[in-house]
């Protein structure tokens, strides 16, 4: 029942995409608005089927219907109500179903918003966006069925993996992760309506910034809880290994951080409109290609591609989406002159310039690394990898570069700067610099790297909160306002300026955090008789027993440690091993303590059977707390930065209106 | 305006060869190569003092590890020949006699390969191709390696 409904209901909205689509096109091309209403209700009758499709499957997770191949797969009856649910998105057929949803709500969203604005537009980005929900649709309802039934059904299922049912957070990651590379479908949609009907001005780029910078802020979440859950879950200690499923994600991130900097340059000067399309499409294909890369099979051995169903199914989509829209901005490329041009060296036009060489050097290494292994063996025939080291030594340098711009780039003044302009803008985050990097060499920081992070750190944050206290003692002084409100309506006045500026303050806090927990790490592995303890930094941590018991879905060893810090007890851990009946192998259970000073990080490596001795594996990771902080600030500057002005919807033209020029005061 | 844009070319010219050397470098000094035991046999001497990822199966009782010195040796096997493996540490979760394993690390002396990593969980990407092999196993080998990072 379950399973006929739902191919049924994903077969009919595929049917009827491909209905919009075409409808769309046709009714924009012959002036029809009948036709071009239909592709609209095509947009509401998938949205309505694919929730439809959601609904079912989650009532045959819930319900247990093991009838069902994936529920079989990915339930059980001892599996708790919460991993039931999210088993939704615990493996491949499953996750394209909630892509495809919230692609379909995210058209749904755009097309009711931006519809009354754009009648131009409209249908073209319809159409693209029904195409787009056509080819998963196509997965969902043929080689990727989450829907097929197995005969017999098994009196239980197998379960959902069971690192995916060790942390909460794997409720959270992956909808952020997909809401982030689905929400780059709409500005791309938008840039292909815009380059279909020729209406290239400002247009287009006031449309979608708000909907890239909520794509951008739902990545960020999605990357950063993605490295929160590695480091919580996987029990190796870090949170970013370089693994070509986070390069993947990576990808978009860089080169749609790109787009939001120079999107800034086509507004105000309008420049680089060609190099824009191109960064949204690059962004675009990238987030298919990200899924490409983890579900093709592709990684791990080229062979393992040529079987798999979908990976040159997917091949064939990013090899159409590139050809077809690259095709559309050579065309219309005559329409896409500059009417700006580059005044000075000097200014934030070419800080700009230079942040998006950085960052499309950056993603072209993470590419690049991420497919060598596959380059080496197609071109040489031997399997060449580039690990971790790889990436270090290219992307540190690059990344180090960037976060100079980002406390340069947002106050040197458009167009060009006085000598005397950027001597009062930076003189005293320079100068905070210097005393930061001689500080954390005071501390013990070492190397020409780390305290250039630390230092640039400093002065990027500087120049924000810098940035921040002129421009609300300027406004206090002109308005008489107390300080935070002067803050406040500041921040309101300008949200997509300050709204950055947050996102910039957040990405500090991320390289502070990264650093001090690279290069201050602290690690013992030691076998502890009970009673035994082990130092490591300012902590002693004692062996106090093993306990076993039996939960619903797995067995669980757990060891219990004593924390003492300077001789006060100050917690008591419990990291663990699990056993689960669908696996051979126990899967390990780590507890950390986290403070904002360090994180304590204990994994239980391995137990003597009678419980007296256990080898346990003890990390001190400094400041690890601030990469999450530094996630949420960042998230929160993208919120402010798209949050609704009333004003702004009154029509006014979207002008940013600045209390305090910057560098110009 | 033609004098800046030229330089500012320069200035991207200029930036664009520092990455690609960079990159170039980056390339030569971390790249690893999957070898088979067989092939590290057959280089002999000359593996010395490289780093290479060895893959292959543990050869069930070959394992044995030491709680109080932490140290793990086994062999591994990819059929035809075997390689002795010392890491120190303990041996991760997913790691056992019989499965797939790569190990990472350098040659040394006394024909004994010393691992400094160990990556179970990635037994996957070493199994040789099995032709005709089921395509909903292979989707689903490959999704449970992604989910497990």
């Amino acid at each position: 029942m379950i399973s006929t409904l739902g191919r049924f209901s994903l077969a009919l909205a595929l049917g009827i995409a491909l209905y919009g689509a075409l409808v769309s096109i046709l009714g924009a091309q012959r002036r029809r608005p009948a036709l071009v209403e239909s592709g609209r209700g095509a947009v509401f009758a998938v949205f309505g089927l694919v929730t439809f499709a959601v609904l079912l499957m989650e009532a045959a997770l819930v319900g247990r219907d093991f009838s069902i191949q994936y529920v079989a797969r990915n339930g059980s009856l001892g599996t708790p109500l919460l991993y039931t649910v999210i088993a939704l998105w615990g493996a491949l057929e499953g996750s394209i179903l909630l892509w495809i949803w919230i692609l379909a709500l995210m058209s749904l969203l755009a097309v009711q918003i931006e519809g009354k604005r754009h009648r131009e537009m409209i249908p073209y980005a319809t159409a693209v966006l029904l195409c787009i929900s056509a080819f998963f649709l196509f997965l969902a309802a043929f080689p990727a069925n989450p829907f097929k039934s197995i005969f017999p059904p098994p009196i239980d299922g197998r379960g959902p993996n069971p690192l995916l049912q060790n942390h909460p957070l794997m409720a959270i990651h992956p909808p952020c992760l997909y809401a982030g590379y689905v929400g780059w479908s709409i500005p791309y949609a938008f840039a292909m309506a815009a380059l279909i009907t020729g209406r290239l001005g400002d247009e287009w780029i006031r449309t979608v910034r708000r909907w890239s910078i909520m794509a951008w802020g739902f990545l960020t979440m999605g990357i950063i809880l993605g490295g929160w859950w590695s480091y919580a879950v996987l029990g190796w200690g870090g949170y970013w290994a370089w693994d070509p499923v986070e390069n993947a994600s990576l990808l978009p991130w860089l080169t749609g951080t790109a787009f939001l900097h120079t999107v800034m340059i086509q507004e105000r000067r309008k420049m680089l409109k060609v190099w824009n399309l191109a960064l949204i499409i690059t962004t675009f294909s990238l987030t298919i290609f990200g899924t490409f890369l983890t579900r093709s099979g592709i990684l791990s051995s080229v062979h393992a591609f040529s079987e798999s169903t979908i990976g040159p199914m997917f091949l064939a989509f990013i090899a159409l989406i590139l050809f077809s829209s690259f095709w559309l901005l050579v065309k219309r490329s005559d329409g896409l002159k500059a009417e700006g041009d580059l005044d000075s060296l000097i200014s934030r036009e070419s800080a700009f310039l230079m942040n998006n060489l950085l960052l499309l050097g950056f993603a072209f290494a993470v590419f690049l690394g991420t497919l060598f292994p596959l380059l080496s063996e197609a071109v040489r025939g031997v399997k060449v990898s580039v690990g971790e080291p790889f990436f270090n030594k290219v992307n540190v340098p690059i990344g180090l570069v960037l976060i100079f711009l980002m406390g340069i780039g947002p106050l040197i003044a458009w167009r060009r700067a006085s000598l005397e302009s950027l001597r009062r803008t930076f003189t005293v985050p320079l100068l905070l610099a210097f005393l930061g990097s001689g500080v954390a060499s005071f501390v013990g920081v070492r190397g020409l790297y780390p305290l250039l992070a630390f230092a640039l750190a400093v002065f990027a944050a500087v120049t924000v909160l810098q940035e921040f206290a002129r421009g609300t003692l300027t406004r206090r002084r002109i308005t008489g306002e107390g300080y935070l409100t002067a803050l406040s309506n500041l921040t309101r006045r300008s949200r997509r300026r300050y709204g950055g500026l947050i996102v910039h303050l957040g990405v500090v806090l991320v390289v502070i955090g990264i650093t001090a927990s690279t290069i201050f790490k602290l690690e013992k592995e030691v076998t502890l008789e009970r009673g035994e303890s082990v130092h490591l930094g300012r902590y002693q941590v004692r062996f106090d027993e093993l306990t076993a018991r039996q939960e619903p879905q797995r067995f669980v060893v757990e060891g219990t440690f004593s924390v003492f810090n300077a001789a006060r007890k100050v917690a008591e851990m419990r990291p663990s091993k699990r056993f689960y009946s669908s696996e051979q192998q126990p899967i390990g259970s780590v507890h950390v303590r986290s403070t904002p000073r360090e994180d304590l990080y204990l994994i239980l490596s391995s137990f003597t059977r009678d419980g007296a001795s256990a080898t346990l594996k003890v990390l001190i990771r400094p400041l690890v707390m601030w990469i999450w902080l530094g996630g949420a600030v960042m998230a929160l500057g993208a919120l402010v930065a798209i949050w609704p002005d009333r004003r702004v919807l009154a029509a006014e033209p979207l002008k940013e209106r600045v209390a305090w020029q910057p560098g110009r005061s | 305006m033609t004098n800046k844009k030229t330089k500012l070319l320069l200035g991207a010219i200029v930036v664009a060869a520092a990455l690609g050397y960079l990159i170039y470098g980056g390339i030569r000094e971390a790249a690893v190569y999957y070898i088979t035991p067989t092939e590290l046999k057959e280089k002999g001497g000359s593996a010395a003092d490289k780093s290479f990822r060895l893959g292959g199966m543990v050869v069930p009782g070959s394992l044995h590890w030491e709680p109080q010195s932490l140290r793990l040796t086994f062999l591994l096997t990819d059929g035809k020949e075997q390689v002795a493996v010392e890491h120190t540490g303990s041996p991760p979760d997913l790691f056992k006699e019989g499965a797939g394993a790569i190990v990472e690390g350098k040659y040394g002396t006394r024909n004994l390969f010393i691992a400094n990593t160990i990556l179970a969980k990635h037994s996957e990407e070493y199994r040789p191709p099995q032709p005709g092999q089921a395509q909903a196993k292979d989707l689903y080998r490959t999704l449970m390696k992604e989910e497990q990072r």
